[in-house]
């Protein structure tokens, strides 16, 4: 059901359409203005620091998109955030909150890994997909658990996750510094906690000779496009977003809510699985390494996930262009360090303070919103349906559970 | 096996478990007065780490241990009033926020380290007091009453807080916010006030859990706390948001950790199994939390935001 035809149904009128006019500008806005307010932010840090903001930016922004090879890297560093993106997409808009990023990204890598390790002489053409579909699954199967129990047992997903993804880190580090370590002659001995290199036919082509650009771009903006289509072209993405916005209303509309909680949680982990299977056979070393502390496969995609979910809007076409933003301040972060001496962890900082800022602002949109209800009458007064591009108000929605 | 249980290793054992438990327990704590009053504050981590930065770098640069944990826990008062404003006043979306938060302290913790220290040296801490008279019990004495100060403080924490939450007016405020905030609102109880007041004094104690983490080590690192404040807010589910189940949960966690690294020491378990053992407490916080889902009830108003009717 189209947004128009719906509006037809609910007898919305020109006069509620011009009502929105103020919410549609705040809603625009406020995801910029919050990026502005950080960035500035961030100049004062250098200032402070003693660094000049604006060959800190300057050297940010030619280190991210200056250069096709530059380019490419942001593209690379995009990958995984715009996965963790979609998938946080689809778990927010049926409000349950997934920050299990980090554990479904590992689980993910090590299922894709294991598969490539077990199946090494598969055709390049079955063994890629294969390796996708296995990191997919290892993802889903971690995104299922905190679901399940989500739907069942009506345990804070929040926790789970946070929880889950510890065990998935210490199963990571076991797994690669034992079972799946490195035993080939030249290894060092299994000092370093990874596997040895995997099957040539399992490793991501490159598209463009001379930068790092691997079929992975591609694949993950196709599966964004895809989440885009399942969340508002299919009904089962009219049940999640329903489920997310009322779960009583949704119950008493005949709608299978716990199962939709669960579906939507599995889901997300399979993008986040996706993701840490492209960060694999993506890889330049062609391995799955890691350094033993939380973040050191996943490079903290996880939580980055979250942030370009909602800088996008949790609409999955505009996580595109926020993961690409979001892969370039990364990537741009160490031309930012080289040129400077701020360390790169001030783009960690700064996209904290987007992250609050959008959260902050969402209810300065929301009290526009109701204030511009008031105004177009009591017709207008309608369950509110926030638009495509903002996160959904998630607190009216709680109230039912 | 028989090397682990000796009286001077498990004293050592329990003694260590207690002090690593510490931090825990008190961002525990401080989680559980807000969570209480119906906010989820999931920054803890974040503000456990600008804490232990501001605690570590106080006392590099002055010397003056006391000086330095107080400058843990302003570190938390400011993060309190950031919170606060967020989460109350601007009525944002808490699980999103506090990750916002976390990100905020993760990063600029290493950018000022990074910064302003570079290379990490040790510091002093905190040195044990022994209590007299109860020091001297053989082995209890060892285990449990030569501690610092800071572990003192946390443990005495838990009847106090229990003590306020259950037994004062104050505390009737703060479950009725949490509860019902809109019976407490007609009542003439500002919700926003008490909100306020019960994020500002737990993100400070949050920020002594980041001082006492620091002492633990006596350095500081990048992502020093390994996501321990995560924790300390599941152990607020799994103390069921009373301060004494809180105070048995960091004190698995703390007495699980010790044993583990022990074990490793001793060569009980293979050193590549250790990871797998260290899952221990994270799959026994996820069934518990699946089991106490079910027989206790969170603060009815948790993670809501209040806003008046009309």
């Amino acid at each position: 059901m189209s947004d128009r035809e719906a509006d037809r149904l609910m007898g919305v009128t020109v006069a509620d359409r011009r009502a929105d006019l103020g919410r549609f500008l705040l809603s625009w806005f406020a995801i910029p203005s919050a990026l502005v307010v950080a960035l500035l932010l961030g100049a004062v840090m250098m200032l402070v620091l003693g660094a000049n903001p604006v060959t800190g930016y300057v050297a940010l922004l030619n280190g991210a998109f200056g250069g096709s090879y530059a380019l490419s890297s942001t593209a690379i560093q995009a990958v995984p955030l715009l996965l963790v993106g979609v998938g946080i997409c689809i778990a927010f808009r049926a409000n349950v909150f997934n920050i299990g990023g980090e554990g479904q990204i590992a689980m993910g890598g090590l299922a894709g890994a294991a598969t490539a390790l077990a199946l090494p002489d598969l055709p390049s053409f079955v063994l890629i997909p294969l390796v996708l579909l296995a990191g997919a699954g290892g993802g889903a199967i971690w995104g299922a658990i905190p679901g399940i129990f989500k739907a069942k047992y009506n345990v804070n997903e929040i926790l789970s996750t946070i929880m889950l993804n510890l065990v998935a880190v210490q199963v990571m580090n076991f797994l690669l510094a034992g079972p799946m370590v490195d035993q080939s002659p030249d290894s060092v001995g299994g000092l370093i906690p990874e596997t040895k290199l995997l099957s040539p036919n399992s490793q991501l082509p490159i598209l463009v000779p001379g930068t790092q650009l691997h079929l992975g771009v591609p694949i993950a903006v196709l599966v964004a496009v895809c989440v885009y289509v399942l969340l508002w072209r299919t009904s089962f993405g009219f049940q999640i977003r329903s489920v997310g916005l009322s779960r009583s209303a949704s119950a008493y509309a005949g709608m299978p809510v716990k199962r939709t909680i669960t579906m939507a949680m599995t889901l997300s982990g399979a993008m986040c699985g996706i993701a840490g299977a492209i960060l694999v056979f993506g890889s330049i070393s062609h391995r799955m390494v890691t350094d033993g502390s939380l973040t050191g496969f996943t490079g903290s995609a996880g939580f980055n996930g979250i942030v370009v979910a909602l800088f996008g809007g949790l609409n999955p076409l505009w996580t595109i262009f926020s993961a690409f933003f979001f892969g370039g301040l990364i990537v741009g972060g160490s031309a930012l360090q080289v040129a400077t001496g701020v360390p790169s962890d001030l783009v960690t900082a700064l996209s904290g303070i987007v992250v609050v800022l959008v959260v902050s602002l969402e209810y300065l949109r929301r009290r526009a919103r109701a204030r511009t209800i008031t105004l177009a009458g009591p017709r207008a007064a309608r369950p509110p349906r926030p638009p495509h591009t903002n996160a959904p108000s998630t607190a009216d929605a709680r109230g039912d559970e | 096996m028989n090397q682990f249980f000796t009286v001077d290793v498990l004293t050592v054992t329990i003694a260590s478990g207690i002090a690593l438990a510490t931090p825990f327990l008190l961002a525990a704590l401080g989680e559980t007065i807000g969570q209480r009053s119906g906010v989820i504050n999931l920054g803890v981590d974040g503000i456990m780490l600008l804490a232990a930065f501001a605690t570590y770098y106080t006392a590099l640069k002055t010397g003056n241990l006391l000086l330095a944990v107080l400058a843990g826990a302003a570190t938390g008062t400011v993060m309190g009033v950031v919170t606060a404003l967020v989460s109350v006043t601007l009525k944002a979306e808490q699980g999103i926020s506090g990750i916002g938060v976390y990100l905020f302290g993760l990063g600029f913790s290493a950018l000022l380290f990074q910064k302003l220290v570079g290379t990490p040296l040790p510091i002093a801490t905190l040195p044990p007091v022994g209590i007299p008279l109860l020091e001297g019990i053989p082995v209890i004495g060892g285990m449990f009453f030569r501690q610092s100060l800071l572990v003192y403080l946390a443990f005495l924490l838990v009847p106090v807080v229990s003590f306020v939450l259950n037994r004062t007016t104050y505390g009737l405020k703060i479950r009725a916010v949490g509860e019902n905030p809109a019976a407490a609102d007609s009542l003439g109880v500002s919700v926003a006030r008490i909100r306020w007041s019960t994020l500002i004094i737990g993100s400070t104690f949050s920020g002594l859990a980041g001082a006492s983490l620091l002492m633990y080590g006596g350095i500081f690192q990048v992502n020093l706390t390994q996501a321990e404040g995560f924790i300390a807010v599941a152990l607020v589910y799994f103390g069921a948001w009373r301060p004494v189940g809180v105070m048995g949960g960091a004190l698995l966690y703390g007495l699980v950790g010790v044993v583990i690294l022990t074990w490793k020491s001793l060569g009980i378990i293979p050193l590549n199994a250790s990871d797998l053992a260290a899952t221990a407490p994270a799959v026994i916080t996820v069934l518990a939390l699946l089991f106490l889902a079910r027989r206790f009830r969170q603060p009815a108003a948790l993670g809501r935001p209040y806003e008046r009717e009309g």
